[in-house]
This record gives structure tokens, sequence and C-alpha cells, in this order.
């Protein structure tokens, strides 16, 4: 459990547009252990997609641009890799899952052969042998008449039995790492449990270590060793799910929290977080969430706050500390 | 006046007769389904399919569903948005599917909607004064000064300065574009307004700046609300009573603390379990009822209980039998054999 196996800093990405840079991705450092379950939660424009998909270089590239830093993967840094060596690495030893499995699988092939696909491409595999493999995986992710539904189009699936379908693909290979983004939220509710279940038995059979983005607090509650939140391109908190939820120490975490409706709950007050999310067209300066901050001081205007260990395990960027009450 | 109604409503909890606003019974909305060279009608999507409820003057209803229940279709209806092909609607004392056009037109600015983009739903080519002073150009004769006047007053209302009124709707942030969405729907002093998912296309830290903004509008202008959303967690926090659809059908509907908290439907039951809550230490011991399987076509839904194929605890009767939608406590109303049972069992 404590082998690093992603160790990523200083990530910087850039998106040059037409009405100027966009500063999508401004110094995230973050680390994954062997066999843990990572969340990464931030709303949109909050760089959390850019940053997992700079690591292997699935941003388009221009307008993107990764202008400084280092991931190690192994005994490799993935900022550096050749086409050949990310071709490797993706669906190979890192795998993805996407929001939208309908737009991720190729409409005019039937699944069974997009799966065999990435078998033959990264294992010594027959084709017989990929086949057979094939028909397993869609067995694991609990598809009933996997021999039959190998040979159906992904229109022919709903989108929950696609989403089954893409974490088929996503560890076809055994993995070392699987990243997963939004991979519930365009299904229902019912339809996200099943899945959500699935994939926490999954990586309790095979130890795979998952990153999981989403916009949602809930669904990583239940489901994250550890989480990151991040904004304005930047990771604000990190923490292991308990201390997270229970002793945010970041104003925007606490805010967001506090924001939430609960189904177990009723009659508590929304607390809202008033302005808006930050426009990611300006130079960040200072700290992102300060425009919208009720403890912003100064300091948090001119100087971005540096990520620090403020317990065990818990890392802040921010210059107050809630706890005393005080700036740092 | 109609505020201070409202109030007494909301604190007529017990006892009073409450008004009711809105009638919905038996609503259908059948979709031909055509094929083929002659586009014959070769089948039917029962989209909403024998609907019946009431809305009460100052309150706000959920409706809550997965895609393909219906209830974005049911608050279509309700507005005349979309035609009804059965039933009928009631709308304070308007029997709403025999009025003439004209007499339904000068019915609409009592009964307005908020869309779920807002993206979508502002023109883009307007200014914000034009967009939110359109409905009272169609329906009031009203001076320019005045008119100005009022659309000051309704952005301030909303949240927004009256120097937004000049700019144009790219010009905002989605959460502020709903704003102007809201201002629209409440210029006409409305008296009911149907939210279909207002939220769901809203950052997180912004949908509770919406919703607060919903609620306190209500309660300063006694606005009755359809809420329509598949997020049942801010279900609970809005609405005062809750229906849930299946397929077409109104499953069960209760007071919210008597729908989240002793559910009797199986599909209600499933649905909460489903929902995930933002507290690690809870969801480690919360035990989930998975379903299985997908939610069926609504083209070719399952005999008898719709909601049978996924149910887990389906009997033959449930297939050949549609249970009926009946009240098995104090209002709380459920379409299920077994509701009994489960109220038995739940004690």
């Amino acid at each position: 459990m404590d082998e690093v196996v992603l160790d990523v800093d200083g990530l910087h990405t850039r998106f040059r547009t037409q009405d100027g840079t966009v500063h999508a991705v401004n110094g995230v450092d973050f680390e994954l252990r062997a066999g843990e379950f990572l969340g990464v939660v931030g709303e949109s424009g909050s760089g959390k997609s850019v940053t997992m998909m700079s690591l292997l270089k699935l941003i388009p590239m221009p307008p993107g641009e990764i202008t400084d830093g280092t991931a190690r993967f192994g005994d490799m840094d993935l900022l550096q890799l050749d086409a050949q060596g990310l071709r490797d690495v993706r669906g190979g030893r890192i795998g993805f899952i996407f929001q939208d499995p309908m737009t991720s699988l190729n409409p005019v092939i039937p699944v069974g052969k997009q799966i065999t696909e990435a078998i033959l491409l990264h294992t010594d595999s027959s084709k017989a042998q990929a086949k057979e493999r094939a028909e397993e995986l869609l067995h694991l992710v609990g598809i009933p008449d996997p021999k039959q539904r190998l040979k159906n189009y992904p229109h022919e699936m709903s989108g929950g039995m696609r989403q089954r379908v893409m974490i088929a693909m996503a560890i076809a290979c055994s993995p070392e790492i699987i990243i997963a983004d939004e991979p519930t939220t365009a299904l229902d509710v019912t339809i996200q449990a099943q899945i959500i279940d699935q994939v926490r038995r999954l990586q309790d059979e095979l130890g795979t270590a998952v990153v999981w983005i989403t916009h949602d607090l809930a669904v990583v509650a239940g489901l994250a060793d550890r989480v990151l939140v991040m904004y304005g391109g930047r990771v604000v908190e990190e923490a292991r799910v308990d201390v997270l939820y229970s002793n945010p120490q970041h104003p925007y975490t606490r805010g967001l929290l506090a924001s939430l409706p609960r189904l177990d709950q009723q009659g508590h007050e929304l607390v809202s977080i008033d302005g808006q999310p930050p426009n990611m067209l300006r130079e960040p300066v200072g700290c992102s969430f300060a425009p919208r901050c009720e403890y912003a001081f100064d300091r948090c205007h001119t100087e971005t706050p540096q990520f620090v260990e403020v317990a065990i395990g818990q890392k802040v960027a921010c210059h107050f500390d809630l706890n005393k009450g005080e700036p740092r | 006046m109609t505020a201070e109604m409202t109030q007494d409503a909301a604190a007529s909890n017990a006892g009073e007769p409450k008004e009711v606003l809105v009638t919905v019974k038996d609503l259908q909305r059948h979709f031909p389904v055509r094929a083929g060279l002659l586009k014959r009608k070769v089948g039917v999507v029962k989209a909403v399919d024998d609907v019946t409820f009431d809305i009460y003057r100052g309150e706000t209803l959920g409706l809550v569903g997965e895609s393909g229940s219906g209830k974005t279709t049911t608050g279509r209806v309700i507005l005349q948005l979309d035609i009804a092909t059965g039933g009928d609607i009631d709308f304070a004392g308007n029997n709403v599917l025999a009025l003439s056009n004209s007499d339904l037109r000068a019915l609409r600015p009592r009964m307005q909607t908020i869309f779920q983009d807002p993206h979508a739903c502002l023109n883009p080519r307007m200014t914000v004064a034009s967009i939110v002073g359109e409905p009272l150009r169609e329906h009031e004769k009203m001076l320019s000064a005045d008119r100005e006047a009022r659309i000051h007053e309704l952005l301030k209302l909303v949240g927004l300065a009256p120097e937004h009124a000049n700019r144009y709707p790219h010009e905002f942030s989605g959460g502020q574009r709903q704003r102007i969405g809201i201002a629209r729907a409440i210029a006409l002093n409305p008296d009911f307004i149907v939210c279909d998912e207002p939220i769901a296309a809203l950052d997180v830290s912004i949908q509770a700046q919406v919703v607060n903004l919903l609620l306190e509008l209500q309660e300063e202008l006694g606005l009755t609300y359809l809420f329509i959303s598949h997020d049942l967690s801010m279900v609970r926090h809005m609405a005062d009573r809750v229906a849930v659809m299946y397929l077409g059908k109104i499953v069960e509907l209760a007071e919210v603390d008597d729908l989240y908290d002793r559910p009797l439907h199986p599909y209600t039951q499933a649905l909460q379990s489903a929902v995930p809550v933002p507290d690690p230490i809870v969801e480690r011991s919360r035990e989930r009822v998975i379903l299985e399987g997908d939610i069926p076509s609504p083209s070719n839904p399952p005999s008898g209980c719709r909601f049978r194929t996924r149910c887990p605890i389906a009997t033959e009767r449930c297939e050949s039998e549609e249970p009926e939608f009946r009240e098995v406590r104090a209002g709380q109303w459920v379409a299920c054999h077994y509701a009994d049972q489960q109220q038995n069992a739940g004690g």
C-alpha cells in the first residue's frame, strides 16, 4: 500500500486559444500509491480532467501545451515519453475510463473486437486467447451472456452496459493504474450504483490503483482512500477521506460541503459560496479562491499559498489557519 | 395578498384544508411510433400514463425519476407546452385542456417555467432587459418607464444589478443566466412555476445559490413550484411533498419526510439507497439495494407492474395485475401490491 506508483510534480498545462491563454493546470503535485483509490474532486474548469489527461498527452496538442512538470511512473517520466512509449503505456499499464462511452467506443466495430484489439496490442496473446479473455472480462464486469454480447455494436447496448464495456477494456491488460474521468456522471442513479459497486469489487479483487475524477463529493465519500480537491488549476486540499469530510482545512472544501444537500438530513440550510469560479484566461495571481473566500486578506490576493502539510496526511494551500482563526 | 395566504397555508400543516391550485387527473401523453414508407403507426410510447396528483397553493411538489420516467413531459403537458392525449388538468378552477386559445393565453401569465439549460433558453441576441421585459410587453399594457422600473425591480429580486440590464446572455456565467431565466419567469407575478431541472447544468458551488434564491422568492411571492429533478438529495431539501415516477407512472407520492424516512415502494427504496451521501462514515455503514438490469424501454414496458423486472420482491401477481395507486397511509400513495406488508415490516 505504501509504494508510490505515480508521482506528479509541478505539472503546468496551458491552452493557447483565440481568446488568449487558458491556464488550465497551474502546478499540481500529487502521489498515487499502489492499490490506492484516489478521488479527485473539482468543479468544471478546476483542471481535474486536464491534469490526468496531460499525464498521457491525451489533450489536443496544440492548442494544449505541457509547460512544466514531471510525472514519475516506475523508472520513467511520462511527460518525456515518445509516441511509441505513450502507446505502450496507454491502455496497457494505465487504463482509462471516460465519462461518455458512446463517444469513446467506435460505433462501427463490435465491442468484442474493440476489446480484443487492445489485448492484442499490449500482450503476446493469440487471437483465440484474446477472444477468450474478452469474454472473461465481460463476465467479470457483470455483463450477462458475454459470448453473445461480444458481437454487439455499442448502440445495441444501454449506457450502463457500455460503461461496463469501457471498464472491461480498461482492465483488459491488467494495468497498474486506472484513471476514471466522471465515469458515472452520464448515468442514472440506480445504474451509477451498479457501476460503483462493480468498480469497488474489481478493485478489491485486482488491487489496481484507481484515480476517480468527479464533481460529486458524495460519490467518492464511500469509495476513496484519499481525496484531492482542485480549484483554479491547483490542488487546494489533500487528505484521507475521513479527515477531508469531517475536518476540512481549506475554506473551499468547507464551503462545498456546506452547500451540499444530503439525502439523510433535512432542514439544514444550504450555505452557498458567493461569486463565480475563476476566469482561467487570467494568469493566476495569489490564491484563485480569494475573491470568493470569506477569510481572504491582503496576502491572499498577491501571493500564491504553498501546499503544506498541516496534519499527518493532510495538505492545504491556504494562508489562513481555520482552526486558529488567524493567518498562518 | 397571495403571500399571506400562502404562509397561512404553509402554517396550517395540521388540520385546516389546504387550497388546491393544480389538479392533474389520469393524465396521459402517448406518443405514436411510426415506421415505414407510409408512416403507419406501429406502436405507442406511453411517456405519461394515468398520472394523478394535486399541488397545493404555496407548496413545492418534487417530481423525481430517472431518464425516461416522464417527469419532464408531465411538466410540459401541465403548462400546455405539449398536448395531453387523455385525462384532465385543473388550474385554479380552469379546465386547462378545454380552454380556447385566447383563454389559455390569458391564463399563461399565471403559470411559468424555468428550464434546465440557461444557455439554450435565452435568446443570445436580446439584452437582459428585453428578455426579462418580453413577457411584460406581451401580457401587460405598461408605460415604458414603468416597464423599465419593473425590470430593475425584477433584476434586484433575483440578485442581479440594474447595470446588467443592457448586457447580453453570453456575458454571464451559468448561475447568473439561470437568474435571468428566473427573473423572466416571475415577471408577470405567476402563481405557479414548473422548475425543470433548474440546477442540473450548474456547478456544485452555484447550485445552492440558485436553490436558495428559489426558496426566498417562494416565501416572498407566495409561489407554488413543481420541482422536477433527478437529484433526490436536493428534492428532499426543496420539496414539501414528493412524487416518484418510473416509466410514465407515479409509483409513490408522500410528504417529504414520509417518503424519505419510510418509503413504501420498492423502487423508492432502491432509488434512495443508490444515492451516495457526502459522508464516508455514513457511506461505509449503509446497506445498498443494488437493482439488477436496466430501465426497460418506455415503448415496450413490462406487463402488470412496470417495475417488476427489477423489483427485489416481485411475484407472479405483479406480472399479471397492474397495482392500483392507493393511499396506504394518510397522505402516502403507493402503487404496489405489497405496500401494506412493507408498511408492517417497517413498523
